[in-house]
């Protein structure tokens, strides 16, 4: 009897707990709200962390353009906040109204942190109001570092907010071992339940992919208006933030996959039942069309510096050697692209002897995987270095030497990354996994030192002539608009893979999902909604640069100051 | 011809076809491989036509020249016959892709299964709970090593071999009949990738216990617990490692375990 009311008990709580949402359902509702609120979200953390770098450096190296730049964007992020505060509250009210259960349970829990995060909200808002609306009156002296440390200001509130933020998706994905379905909400300890697996991991990650997805940002905005410029000297302005846009994006790429391989060892090193569901299991396949539109972004970024090289003077120097960093990026996107275990038909596994191909089989696993996009960055990296020497030549007694030395740091780079990559299929698993380390230390210490050797040789160089801004060909501007494009629906590929982790779990092993979305959806239905979401955020920020436009004219005016080169 | 071979449009036009026969023709001759599934080969197409793409229209010049020989077969009336012809030809191009993609077929359209699932936290054995993660096969850690794998080896020969075959490549007498094909355990993608608790688990559980996403109903693989003992079974992994020379995975130890 006493069994039977508790039955009861649940069906009447379980019955209490969820909502359907109308057409869609209320995975699908809920699954668009929260995924354009993030998109919005990484557009208005991204774009301040641009703004406030591109405003030091129009104080300190004494350049407006960087001024103007960064007033420019400023100015998008106000409607782009309208935006994701819109968002954010159509997803809470979503989420408490058609999951009320786990709501209740997380707000038990994070309620506290809750209201940190609205108030800290509250006090960025204003901080952005300020910084905007102050520019023209803080122009000068040190009111200007005034105006500067608001901008510094706002990415602290920001950056305060993901981390909130982060610690309430990561303790679904990744709880405290001790906290089981039988332990009561209001006895876990706020902290604990911050401090998880996963939160660190993401907010660094979260971080450095807000900065890629800024600058990719500002380039499509530029390319945009450079398509769409009426003079030589609109086009010259637009070329040139479309340029500074992907130096960013791209620099601050080449780190991020380091970051995301210190979250997939977390998320690993907490359950290797996730990390295989992640990484083996179906969720892999989403790592093959990642390896795909990673390679898409390599290609673009790079395609970008190689058509920008037609209009730097001394650039014909180098231009034959991008056909052969060509060759490595698409090798190495072939590599990367190749699945281990492969789609193929009765007749071809019969042929295969299996699912896995006997030859290229060996290109699937993680040894080559690691060597391949260790070599695309170092061919990226390279491709950055020749575009910054184009238009200058070293004047310092040692360049020769230096040259040699940088040229000696590729090729041991390489070679460490090479020869990690072939041992690794002679070692057991847990010697390979040690073995990344080795390779991408190799890569970064080759990025540091050959930067900093560039840096100092470059003092005093002779100049080949100014870089021709705006003598771009249309063609490259749709390269910005790729990157752009590419990065929204990473953002939404990979999320999608971080959270479906979690399959039919609210909060792994503790609430389960029990409505009949449970299960986890299919690769196909997936990627619609995933292509829905990207479609919705792309044409909101079409609109929000249209009205960008509508509300005041561009900050664009005539310089006579020459553009210097960033990095210079 | 040399005319030819120096213009960016017929060089990218060869590389296109160079590419295709290496993919699809070369890799297969090659010692040890086999042909190449027409995902990949499609895959590796799309990358290929990509990275030529890029290196025509990375340079004014030679993006020029590239679309000089289009640009002429569009617009010269001396070029009517080509156009037409160029015009008859894509179309029938596309309509045979299309009429190989929408024609009925008597074999099984490819499929996205998962060869390594994820393994549950924990599984029942004959009523006992077994946790799998952190576990390592106790026979090594028990007994005699020689007595074990003479066991497994029984195991194997009086269970495994009519699938497995006789060298453990997946090639039995009965592979043929099956699809999929049963596992080839001298290939580096399958034991060698896993720890001793999951093959235990697949031994265990068989193709009835296999997640969704590995679907179960698409499996040959008989649920062993039915029929063997857990040690029988932990014997025949270790005889599995043993045979094929491969290691297992082993579990990483965390910084709270190592404490």
């Amino acid at each position: 009897m006493a069994d039977g009311m508790l039955l009861l008990q649940a069906a009447a709580d379980t019955a209490n707990a969820y909502r359907d949402f109308p057409w869609i359902g209320s995975r699908a509702a809920v699954w668009i709200a929260a995924e354009v609120h993030l998109m919005f979200a990484a557009f208005v953390l991204g774009v301040p962390i641009f703004a406030v770098v591109a405003e030091a450096i129009g104080i300190f190296g004494k350049d407006q353009r960087y001024d103007r730049l960064s007033k420019e964007f400023t100015r998008l992020l106000l409607i782009a906040y309208s935006a994701t505060a819109i968002w954010g509250a159509v997803f809470v009210f979503l989420l408490s109204t058609l999951y009320s259960g786990l709501w209740a349970y997380l707000t038990r829990i994070f309620g506290p942190s809750m209201w940190v995060y609205v108030s800290i909200f509250f006090l960025e808002s204003f901080t952005l109001y300020l910084y905007y609306y102050g520019w023209d009156r803080w122009k000068y002296g040190r009111a200007k570092i005034v105006h500067w440390c608001l901008g510094i200001l706002l990415n602290i509130w920001g950056t305060i907010v993901m981390f909130i933020a982060d610690s309430w998706l990561t303790y679904m994905m990744t709880p405290p071992r001790d906290i089981t379905p039988q332990t009561s909400p209001a006895s876990i300890k706020i902290w604990h339940a911050i401090l998880n697996h996963t939160w660190m991991p993401i907010n660094i990650h979260r971080l450095i992919g807000n900065v890629v997805f800024g600058g990719a940002i500002v380039g499509a905005y530029a390319s945009y208006r450079f398509l769409a410029s009426r003079s030589d000297e609109e086009r010259a302005h637009y070329d040139w933030m479309g340029y500074v846009g992907n130096f960013i994006a791209m620099s601050a790429l080449i780190v991020l996959p380091f970051a995301g391989y210190w979250l997939g060892r977390e998320i690993y090193q907490y359950d290797q039942s996730l990390g295989i569901t992640m990484m083996g299991g179906f969720m892999s396949w989403l790592w093959v069309i990642q390896a795909f539109l990673i390679a898409v972004l390599f290609l673009a970024g790079n395609y970008y510096l190689w058509v920008g090289m037609g209009r730097i003077p001394g650039a014909e120097r180098y231009q034959p050697y991008t056909k052969w960093l060509l060759v490595v990026l698409v090798l190495g996107a072939l590599v990367w692209g190749t699945p281990h275990t492969m789609i193929a038909d009765s007749r071809e596994l019969a042929a295969m002897g299996g699912s896995h191909h006997p030859l290229l089989g060996a290109l699937g696993v993680m040894s080559a995987k690691n060597t391949a996009v260790n070599l695309m960055i170092l061919a990226t990296f390279l491709s950055f270095l020749l575009y910054r020497r184009a238009n200058i030549r070293p004047t310092v007694p040692w360049a020769k030497a230096g040259t040699r030395i940088q040229a000696a740091m590729f090729v041991i780079a390489a070679g460490v990354v090479l020869f990690f990559g072939i041992r690794g299929y002679f070692v057991e698993a847990i010697v390979r996994i040690g073995y990344s380390v080795y390779q991408v230390g190799a890569v970064l210490a080759c990025i540091v030192f050959v930067t900093l050797i560039d840096v100092l040789m470059a003092r005093g160089a002779q100049s080949l002539g100014a870089i021709q801004w705006g003598k771009m060909p249309p063609r490259s501007q749709y390269a910005l608009f790729i990157l752009a494009v590419t990065f929204t629906w990473l953002m939404g590929l990979m999320g999608f893979a971080r959270s479906g982790i979690r399959q039919h779990w609210h909060v792994y092993g503790v609430i389960q999902d029990m409505t009949p979305y449970a299960a986890t959806p299919a690769l196909g239905y997936a990627a619609i909604m995933i292509s829905t979401c990207v479609l919705i955020f792309l044409s909101l920020v079409g609109f929000i640069f249209w009205l960008g436009g509508l509300a005041e004219k561009s900050t664009f005016v005539p310089s006579t100051v020459e553009a210097p080169h960033v990095g210079h | 011809m040399r005319t030819y071979l120096r213009h960016p449009f017929w060089q990218a036009a060869g590389l296109l076809v160079l590419a295709y026969l290496v993919i699809a023709f070369v890799i297969p001759l090659l010692p040890g491989s086999a042909m190449v599934p027409s995902s990949v080969v499609l895959q590796y197409m799309a990358t290929v036509l990509v990275g030529i793409l890029i290196w025509v229209s990375d340079e004014e010049a030679r993006w020029t020249q590239f679309k000089e020989p289009l640009h002429e077969v569009l617009v010269q009336p001396r070029l009517k016959m080509v156009r037409n012809g160029l015009l008859a030809a894509v179309t029938l191009v596309v309509g045979c892709l299309t009429y190989s993609q929408v024609r009925a077929s008597v074999a099984a359209p490819p499929n996205l299964r998962s060869i390594h699932p994820a393994p549950p936290p924990q599984i029942t054995f004959r009523g006992k709970t077994i946790t799998l993660v952190g576990l390592d096969n106790p026979l090594r850690r028990s007994g005699d090593m020689a007595a074990h794998l003479a066991v497994g080896r029984r195991v194997y020969y009086q269970n495994c071999v009519p699938c497995h075959g006789d060298h453990l490549d997946g090639q039995g007498h009965f592979a043929a009949g099956l699809n999929p094909l049963p596992a080839n355990f001298q290939d580096n993608g399958t034991i060698a990738q896993l720890t001793e608790s999951f093959v235990f688990w697949r031994v265990a559980k068989g193709g009835p216990g296999l997640p969704r996403e590995g679907t179960p109903w698409n499996s040959a693989m008989p649920a062993w617990e039915d029929f063997l003992t857990e040690d029988e079974i932990w014997s025949v992994v270790l005889f599995l490692y043993d045979q094929t020379g491969w290691k297992p995975r082993t579990w990483e130890v965390s910084a709270e375990a190592a404490k």
